[in-house]
């Protein structure tokens, strides 16, 4: 589990805060406005655009060209937010994204990074050992696909298509978006039927 | 790989032996309410173009390896932006101590 | 400076085997691991103002960031052959091999 903060760091915040909103530069009401608006964000959004992608090929298109103006597609403001791109998951080739510097996460369709996601180990190990991080969740890929870490170094916001499993034909997007986990986004797991 | 002489800056992690080991935890706690808020005024912070994310990152990196490892991840976003309020004469560094 | 990206989509780069961090103060976004490395170029991502001014709040220019490619096993010397690392690259890092 991720350390709670310690009191002096706890200290230090409010000693921050008071000097900031002392000098007019911040306020409470603006803190808590954007906590709010950042609360909104999940994982639901990307599942969305994926299952969308599934059903329609011209979102499929938009998605995998130009991830930002997919996201807006879908009603997410992404004025200010990094570009968005998407990397598509194959029979061949599996995605699994990582920020070895820091934790850039596509925030704006997935919401807070996991605490995993930012962890030393994680950042250390995904780019080095990746078939070893993904057994630990469980996923195994076959000697053809070749494993293709995305170190998310610069700019960009990465996030994964998956593949559309198998048993899945005739589900509507709703029902396809359910099984399309955060994981699943990231390229730690994939999506599985039931 | 790097040499000796070519050891990466602290926050350059990739690959690292000293991680080798460690199985990576599968925590999905949403950040506490002190993470939300350092996340919340940073955000506040860039908006009003007082700080850059590349300033909160090289604060960050900034942070001698010890304590780098040993804070939490919003600590270290913390102590990178204090120390950018001070750097910018925004808020004196007694004021914090 | 024109905004056209130098390497097209195909092309053999090598990234420069330039260690900053142990001439001073800086901020890069190439991770260590891949500095000396032969890679290619997936595609230019567009220009984006240079992190390393902008970390210090210094005048940006933009510069050309690409998805390059590597191939994971070289690196580490272990690992599955035909396993890959995408990074994105600023352009100055990258010369042609």
């Amino acid at each position: 589990m991720a350390a709670p903060p310690r009191p002096e760091s706890l200290a230090l915040l409010d000693r921050l805060m008071e000097a900031l909103k002392a000098k007019g530069i911040v306020s409470d009401a603006e803190i808590a406005e954007r906590q709010a608006n950042t609360d909104k964000a999940s994982p639901e959004t990307g599942a969305r655009m994926v299952a969308r992608a599934w059903t329609d090929p011209a979102y499929r298109a938009l998605l995998l060209s130009d991830g930002t103006a997919a996201a807006e597609a879908m009603g997410v403001s992404m004025a200010g937010a990094p570009p968005l791109g998407v990397l598509e998951n194959t029979r061949t080739r599996h995605h699994l994204v990582v920020c070895t510097l820091c934790s850039c996460y596509p925030r704006a369709v997935l919401g807070y990074p996991p605490s995993w996601y930012k962890s030393f180990a994680y950042r250390s190990r995904a780019v080095r050992e990746p078939r070893a991080v993904l057994a630990e969740w469980g996923l195994s890929l076959p000697d053809s696909v070749e494993v293709r870490v995305v170190d998310s170094t610069a700019d960009y916001r990465w996030m994964v298509l998956p593949m559309r499993p198998v048993g899945t034909e005739g589900w509507d997007a709703a029902r396809l978006a359910a099984i399309v986990t955060r994981d699943a986004l990231l390229g730690v797991a994939v999506p599985k039927v039931g | 790989m790097p040499d000796d002489q070519h050891t990466p800056a602290t926050h350059d992690i990739g690959g690292l032996p000293r991680f080798h080991c460690t199985p990576v935890e599968h925590d999905e706690a949403p950040p506490d309410a002190f993470g939300k808020k350092v996340d919340a005024l940073r955000q506040v912070l860039a908006q009003k173009k007082l700080m850059t994310v590349d300033e909160l990152r090289r604060g960050i990196e900034s942070i001698p390896e010890g304590e780098y490892f040993a804070l939490g991840y919003y600590e270290r976003w913390l102590r990178s932006i204090a120390g950018l309020m001070v750097e910018k004469g925004l808020v004196a560094k007694d004021v914090l101590e | 400076m024109s905004d056209a990206p130098r390497f097209a989509p195909g092309a053999t780069v090598r990234v420069k085997d330039d260690w900053p961090e142990r001439r001073g103060p800086c901020h890069i976004r190439t991770p260590h691991y891949i500095r000396g490395r032969r890679g290619t170029i997936v595609r230019p991502l567009g220009v984006f103002a240079n992190p390393e001014d902008l970390a210090f709040a210094r005048p940006a220019p933009k510069r050309n960031l690409y998805h390059v490619l590597f191939e994971q096993e070289p690196i580490w010397d272990e690992g599955k052959p035909g396993d890959t690392v995408m990074v994105e690259v600023f352009e100055h890092w990258l010369e042609e091999a």
